[in-house]
């Protein structure tokens, strides 16, 4: 997908007169070390001594201090949890500043915090609410491929805390900056780190081209038996994707009244079950919002929004996802931060992020998580259309200053796939490189 | 001594399901695609819908009418191209028209006597990207070239070369031992049993009627995977009617008792289709739940030759064998599938069965068939709206039917396909 102007913006010359050039950041493969170099695990928190422990079992030396020989980290998880006055964000420079500039390319700043919605004591809400505009700003200033993320913890959440710390640190997170996870006191039970989703059945809408055919192959890739969906015009591409992942083309048209059923029907009679429903289907049709006509705000609404609602209901009935399962939806930094022309797109998406934070809730006591990746700019046959500079403005503007890939959004969906993320629900993760839009 | 084993009892065959391309009239959006590439599209369709990625299954069975030498392997070559496992066996078959429905008699059959477990049978036909031979001349004077063992000989032989030779062997629809096409056989068993041309019109319309009242409902979202941006069969007109289709000239035939027209004969089309049979047991362990059970079938041949029998008319022959064999008769049925290859041939058929001097004399029956009930006819349309590219036609009723039947909760249905050659494949599926 390198168009002319990326030649040559990206060409030796180029990088001589000083166009800053996008590090080629580090994404994961199977059987990749988790870091690349010692993590430092600082700052006290109730954490810290597990994730350095975790961190020694999975083969990755976790170190109290910077090392004197002056080596580099490949990483910083600075556990500020059990922080309670302000003064003490000082632990944060203290400790972070040094690492930082140890910090090799591609490198992870991890920060976890304590909830501050779970707190009362306006100080502890202050000192805690305070990390995330820290992390936010060191991601900002983060070069060379690399970080910042903040965990902020709700109580003992041991696993959840371990689940988001392993995410952010790995190359699965590569397109991930800026972002901050709440995860909740749900345990989880260890799994093959190699195919953390063996055994399951998922389910992928829109999976027929872009990032919806990425997340049929990362999520098979992770074990994943896939059922892939979509439209039944674009059957040739979905059946050349199933057939990639070795899973099953199931053409269909989600805002079809039986949508939600047929999906079910297709997983529990040909695989024996329902474990992970992505609702990746999604269209745009822009038009300024004095001009919107009737059919683009309703095909939208329809295709993105109502669907999703209609096919829960189904997903969600007896003999549909099973308990512990997993809702993952896609929004859009559209429905964050809103996009000229996009009234129709950005009331969708930010409606999925609404229904995220609801339907969570509701099914808890299932153990089922609902989710929502938001991508940013991500480098497909959809934005290779974008008019240029526009596209090269949607690249840039971001901490990373790159574009994403379809692989990136796909890795952030499969790890809330994962069973080891059970702590992690009602989540909205940017996979945006920290996009100066909506921040 | 080891005992002599004893012969195992038949299987129950299972219609799985089927996939194909949407069918197009030739030289249009398919004029560049060969067999293979159509059959190979449309085996990974199916493929991808019933996941068989990287499965071997006991034999993929398909052939194509129009066929290049090159093809000699088309079947096999094709499954070396798709997803299936390549230890998959596969062989080509060629009867016509009837060369869809064979593959599925032939695969069937042995999912039946415990041969293989589970089969594809299919088949594929373009008569855009037709074979072109050179002229017999010409063919026999490269021969004498290539025998020749001196320069002086291969000289002498192209002396034999004509002008005439240099013009090119195009396959035409025409019967070798009568010089007529199929269309002119058609047009004097019409005339023959006076079909009239209202009659042919108002079937022809109900065809594409049916097959665009199935695409409304979503009937083929799971029988049909688009190919090179085509979605739904190009010679489909949903706003065809009996009014417009009476305006057309006729083709076939001669004179003012001509009624053959292209509306209510079909075009030459591309396109491809397969249908997934097995045992019950694969059935099962594949998660598969059986649409119909494939149940009997038979073929039959008339001379039209010498004898004085239209071309197209053995099914009329094999439908009665096959009714009595099972103890049904013509009313017995839910739904019926008669090929279209022309309005006529469909009408003719039903007509014959009718009649009762046709079925005591030609069929030696005591009383006729009778007729059926034409609500039970072609109810998802048939070649008239959705086009027939020869061999494939066999593979989309199959698949179709067995659709019908299982959605209608249970039933039976008669499958009825005619063939060049005097030939005719007929089948039963049961629900």
């Amino acid at each position: 997908m390198t168009d002319l102007f990326t030649t040559i913006v990206s060409s030796p010359v180029a990088r001589r007169v000083g166009v800053p050039q996008p590090t080629r950041l580090r994404r994961y493969e199977p059987g990749m070390p988790l870091c690349e170099g010692p993590v430092l695990v600082a700052g006290g928190g109730r954490f810290a001594d597990g994730i350095a422990a975790w961190l020694g079992g999975e083969g990755v030396a976790a170190v109290s201090t910077l090392p004197d020989s002056g080596d580099k980290v490949g990483a910083v998880v600075l556990d500020l949890s059990a922080a309670t006055d302000p003064a003490e964000l000082d632990q944060l420079r203290l400790l972070g500043a040094p690492a930082v500039k140890a910090l090799r390319r591609n490198g992870r700043v991890v920060v976890i915090g304590t909830d501050p919605a779970t707190l009362t004591d306006v100080a502890e809400v202050t000192t805690q609410r305070a990390l995330e505009g820290a992390v936010r700003s060191i991601g900002k200033e983060l070069r060379s491929g690399a970080t910042a993320n903040l965990v902020l913890a709700q109580g003992d959440a041991r696993d959840g805390v371990r689940s988001a710390v392993e995410f952010f640190l790995s190359g699965r997170s590569a397109y991930v900056d800026g972002q901050v996870v709440r995860v909740d006191e749900s345990t989880s039970v260890d799994v093959d780190a190699l195919r953390p989703l063996d055994g399951k059945v998922a389910v992928v809408t829109g999976a027929a081209r872009g990032i919806g055919a990425e997340i049929a192959r990362v999520l098979a890739r992770d074990g994943a038996t896939v059922v892939a969906v979509d439209v039944p015009s674009a059957g040739d591409a979905l059946a050349k994707v199933a057939n990639e992942v070795r899973g099953t083309a199931l053409q269909l048209d989600v805002t079809a009244d039986d949508a939600g059923s047929r999906i079910v029907e297709h997983a529990t009679t040909r695989h024996g079950g329902l474990d992970v429903v992505v609702h990746n289907a999604g269209i745009t049709r822009d038009k300024l919002f004095v001009n919107m006509d009737d059919d683009r705000w309703r095909s939208v609404m329809e295709v993105n929004l109502r669907s999703v609602l209609r096919m829960n209901d189904a997903i969600l009935g007896e003999g549909g996802l099973a308990d512990g399962g997993r809702i993952v939806c896609v929004a859009s930094i559209a429905g964050i931060a809103g996009n000229r022309g996009q009234t129709n797109y950005g009331a969708s998406k930010a409606g999925v992020i609404g229904l995220v934070t609801a339907l969570s809730r509701q099914v808890a006591g299932r153990g089922i998580t609902v989710n929502a990746v938001a991508p940013g700019f991500i480098e497909t046959e959809m934005t290779a259309r974008i008019p240029f500079a526009t596209r090269e403005i949607g690249r840039r503007m971001n901490s990373l200053q790159q574009g994403g890939h379809p692989k990136d959004v796909a890795e952030t969906i499969a790890w809330f796939a994962q069973p080891g993320s059970a702590a992690v629900t009602g989540q909205v993760v940017r996979v945006c490189g920290q996009s100066l839009l909506g921040a | 001594m080891a005992s002599q084993s004893s012969p195992r009892a038949p299987r129950r065959v299972a219609v799985l399901g089927g996939n194909r391309i949407p069918f197009a009239r030739s030289n249009g959006p398919y004029a560049k695609a060969s067999n293979q590439d159509m059959l190979t599209a449309t085996v990974d369709g199916l493929v991808a819908r019933f996941g068989l990625a990287g499965e071997r299954l006991g034999e993929v069975v398909a052939g194509a009418v129009l066929k290049h030498s090159r093809d000699f392997n088309l079947t096999r070559e094709t499954v070396l191209g798709t997803r299936l496992d390549p230890a998959t066996p596969a062989y080509d078959v060629q009867q016509a028209c009837g060369t869809g429905l064979e593959a599925a008699v032939l695969v069937a059959n042995k999912i039946a006597l415990g041969q293989v477990d589970a089969g594809v049978a299919g088949g594929v036909d373009s008569a855009s990207d037709a074979p072109i031979a050179v002229s017999e001349g010409l063919r026999q004077t490269l021969l004498a070239v290539n025998r020749a063992r001196s320069a002086g000989e291969r000289a002498k032989a192209l002396t034999g070369l004509r002008p005439g030779h240099l013009v090119p062997a195009i396959p035409e629809n025409v019967e070798p031992r009568t010089g007529l096409s199929m269309g002119e056989h058609m047009a004097l068993t019409a005339a023959q049993w006076g079909i009239t041309r209202e009659a042919q019109d108002e079937l022809a319309a109900a065809s594409h009627r049916h097959l665009a009242a199935a695409y409304e409902r979503g009937f083929f979202d799971d029988l049909v995977t688009p190919y090179l941006g085509v979605s739904r069969d190009t010679n489909l007109r949903a706003d065809s009617t009996v009014e417009k289709l009476s305006t057309l000239k006729p083709v076939f035939g001669k004179g003012d008792g001509a009624t053959m027209t292209a509306g209510n004969s079909t075009p030459l089309t591309d396109g491809a289709s397969a249908v997934l049979l097995a045992s019950e047991e694969w059935a099962a362990e594949h998660r598969l739940t059986p649409l119909a059970w494939f149940v009997d079938a038979e073929t039959a041949a008339v001379d039209y030759v010498h004898g004085d029998e239209g071309l197209l008319m053995a099914p009329a022959y094999a439908v009665p064998r096959l009714l009595a064999r099972n103890g049904l008769s013509l009313q017995d049925f839910d739904f019926y599938e008669i090929h279209e290859a022309f309005a006529a041939t469909v009408l003719t058929t039903l007509k014959a069965w009718e009649d009762p001097d046709f079925c005591r004399e030609r069929l030696g029956l005591d009383a006729p068939l009778g007729s059926i009930d034409r609500g039970r006819l072609n109810v998802n349309g048939s070649s008239l709206a959705a086009g027939h590219p020869f061999a494939a036609t066999g593979g989309r009723i199959v698949a179709s039917l067995a659709k019908q039947l299982k959605e209608a909760g249970g039933g039976r249905g008669l499958i009825s396909i005619c063939a060049a050659g005097g030939q005719g494949v007929v089948a039963i599926l049961e629900a």
